[in-house]
């Protein structure tokens, strides 16, 4: 156990500052905020992931958004397990057309006010797999998209800063 | 017959003969290739078991005016591909399906994405096929159009059969397509009394994305940009593997550097995955510690991969022919520092999980996976490891640069949650030695072989040692250097298997904790 404590205390604290990005550093991230939250929400939100078909390389780097050094939760940005709690839906992958029901059902069992944000480039516009028989592309074919995150994948700080886009403080 | 090799060859010829199963061989891509007549195909299947070989893949493939059908088997000192032809009017052949029971879930994929019926299959029901296509229709039949017919929104697949158990106290919990988590979706229906899992049943394919066909007319650096998208987490094995198969079909040899930066690379996905399960699987049975500092190490690994060569998970890294980034001198000297670092790091934390009673009271003796279930389905990677399956292409089919390196091979028999963890922490030190003697004996010379225009329908097979196991693609090329058929076996495919049976009689609040330990991945599997 003292182990535990002397590591931990070796550590330290390695989070890192994050700062707000503004209009012109959101544009050369490429995200595009098309509706913000509005201000009742804008101490916290409960985000859902949904991967829709993703290749799985998005939820890498949205699990690191939990890792110490970047560390969502200080910003009131937390991860739930139902739909149901979430005001924001993070939708990965192009749509496959297996998970296009799925998808929708999560979309209405989500409480209005809500928010979908599009993340990496299938999610945006159906990156290197588009419509096919087997893919609806884009996550905004299927259900209304609010902000975009765009990447392949998007680095974890891109997805703070359009995370924090999407909060008007 | 001629081109035998080996001893095992040479054995499982007679035993052949002996069955007068009659066998055209040949060469192809410096591996055996057997020729046999579709009635023979559960026979050869019989025999083969016989001779303890492992079935590695299986995938068929559309000719004029025939379906040809293969199938890939493993031996410890090599491999054996077999072919068969059928009559395109009406494609059927045996299922090998009851003698290698993981072959049936490639089969069923066949057979919904060809229309290719497999005889006496023992598990009937629509694999890949939900409701996106119609009956009749087959995608990977050349006429079928890659924009097929869809509905506007496709149905849900309701209508699956699943096993059924009844008696006191028996109740069933579904789970999926959408888990609770930051996880891919599959659907899991389990079986349970109390708490126990009786019967654990995978309904998979949600996000099949069509990749077999959609590489379908691609030129070769287009496949490796899909093949780069099959797993973000095996994102450098799938490329390596799509370009090995396709430089074979080319007869191209990648500079010896290159073959050495593709190595590095695969190495660093392989140590940044570990990193990644590790504490993932410590924090599934609530061991936060373990987590928060092995995401940590995890995030230092992927920024220096992101600064020395421009990619966090290192996508588009490698090219047909070879690479596209180089190790300079001072990036050199960076890794090198990094490996000594993540040692010296490692060496501290180890002993904290070792010591934990705790973590070991969770981790030992759940999601049990015995030496015999896992050759029985030919499980692979750290799963199969944990388990006895003293297999590594890296080690015992060796490619460069593994083969002008010593590759150790960590094997348990303890198949447990805690053995997959140790045989991570086991590979992690193991890629760090191989990085260590890559970046010394880094030789000098060209990072790209120029490309040049494979023969027309030439084909290749490839193997590749991913993080998560051997991978095996296939590639056969058109007439004008596009891609006629691209298919790859992910290890995932043996995972999902595996995961079944490991579940069995635990809890079902250890169902994460299972299933992050093997780890499969979805999309690898669907294609």
């Amino acid at each position: 156990m003292l182990r535990l404590f002397a590591k931990i205390l070796k550590t330290g604290i390695v989070t890192e500052t994050i700062k707000r990005p503004d209009a012109s550093e959101l544009e050369t991230l490429g995200i595009e905020v098309k509706r913000q939250v509005d201000k009742y929400f804008s101490g916290s939100i409960a985000i859902r992931a949904v991967d829709a078909g993703s290749c799985n390389g998005c939820e890498l780097e949205i699990h690191a958004l939990n890792n110490p050094l970047y560390d969502v939760e200080r910003y009131g940005i937390h991860f739930v397990a139902s739909p149901r709690h979430a005001d924001v839906l993070l939708v990965t992958g192009p749509v496959s057309r297996h998970m296009q029901t799925a998808l929708l059902r999560t979309y209405e069992a989500t409480p209005n006010p809500k928010w979908v944000i599009a993340v990496g480039d299938c999610a945006a516009c159906g990156g290197e797999f588009g419509v096919s028989y087997a893919s609806c592309g884009a996550v905004s074919n299927v259900i209304p998209v609010d902000l975009v995150i765009p990447g392949c994948p998007p680095t974890p700080e891109t997805l703070v800063k359009g995370l924090l886009s999407l909060m008007n403080k | 017959m001629s081109e035998i090799h080996s001893n095992w060859q040479l054995a499982l010829q007679l035993a052949i003969e002996a069955e007068a199963i009659q066998v055209d061989s040949s060469v192809a891509n410096n591996l055996t290739q057997w020729t046999i007549a579709a009635d023979d195909w559960l026979r050869f299947a019989a025999i083969a078991q016989q001779h303890h070989l492992r079935w590695a893949a299986g995938w068929a493939e559309q000719g004029a005016n025939t379906f040809l059908v293969n199938a890939c088997f493993a031996h410890q000192e090599g491999y054996l591909w077999l072919c068969t032809e059928l009559n395109a009017a009406k494609p059927a052949l045996p299922s090998q399906a009851t003698i290698y029971p993981a072959a049936s879930r490639s089969e069923r994929h066949t057979q919904d994405m060809f229309g290719i019926h497999f005889i006496d299959h023992p598990d009937p029901r629509k694999w890949t096929r939900h409701c996106a296509w119609q009956r009749h229709e087959y995608p990977l039949r050349k006429e079928f159009p890659i924009q097929g017919t869809p509905e506007a929104i496709t149905p849900p697949n309701m209508d699956y059969q699943f096993v059924k158990a009844r008696g006191a106290g028996v109740y069933e919990i579904p789970v999926g397509p959408i888990h609770a988590g930051i996880i891919e979706p599959g659907h899991f229906r389990f079986q349970a009394v109390g708490e126990t899992i009786l019967n654990l049943e995978e309904r998979l394919a949600y996000v099949h994305k069509g990749i077999e066909k959609l590489a379908e007319g691609r030129t070769p650096d287009e496949l490796v940009r899909l093949a780069a998208r099959i797993s973000g987490d095996s994102t450098v094995a799938h490329s390596w593997a799509a370009c090995r198969a396709m430089e074979q079909a080319g007869g191209i040899t990648i500079p010896e550097r290159a073959a050495f930066v593709r190595g590095i690379l695969c190495e660093r996905e392989r140590i940044a995955n570990h990193l990644g399960d590790i504490g993932a699987i410590c924090n599934d049975v609530g061991f936060a510690f373990a987590q928060m500092q092995f995401s940590r190490l995890r995030e230092q690994w992927q920024r220096t991969s992101a600064n020395v060569f421009g990619h966090r998970l290192l996508m588009d890294r490698i090219v047909p022919g070879g690479v596209s980034v180089d190790v300079s001198v001072e990036n050199g000297t960076l890794l090198t520092q990094e490996i000594n670092a993540l040692r010296k790091a490692l060496n501290e934390l180890i002993p904290a999980l070792d010591l934990n009673s705790s973590l070991e009271d969770r981790l030992f003796t759940s999601g049990y996976l015995s030496p015999s279930t896992a050759t029985i389905y030919g499980v692979l990677g750290y799963v199969g490891r944990a388990s006895g399956q003293d297999f590594d292409v890296r080690r015992d089919m060796p490619y460069a640069p593994y083969d002008q390196l010593s590759v150790n091979v960590a094997v348990e028999e303890q198949g447990d949650v805690a053995s997959r963890v140790w045989i991570r922490v086991k590979e992690v030190f193991a890629s760090l030695k191989l990085l260590a003697q890559m970046l010394s004996q880094l030789p000098e010379g060209e990072l790209v072989t120029a490309w040049h225009k494979p023969e027309e329908y030439n084909e290749g097979l490839a193997m590749i040692e991913g993080w998560r196991g051997e991978i095996v693609t296939y590639v056969r090329f058109t007439s004008d250097n596009k891609i006629s058929r691209f298919y790859t076996r992910d290890p995932s495919h043996f995972g999902f298997l595996a995961l079944e049976k490991i579940v069995l009689n635990n809890i079902v609040p250890d169902f994460p904790v299972c299933n992050k330990s093997v780890n499969p991945s979805y999309s690898a599997n669907d294609l």
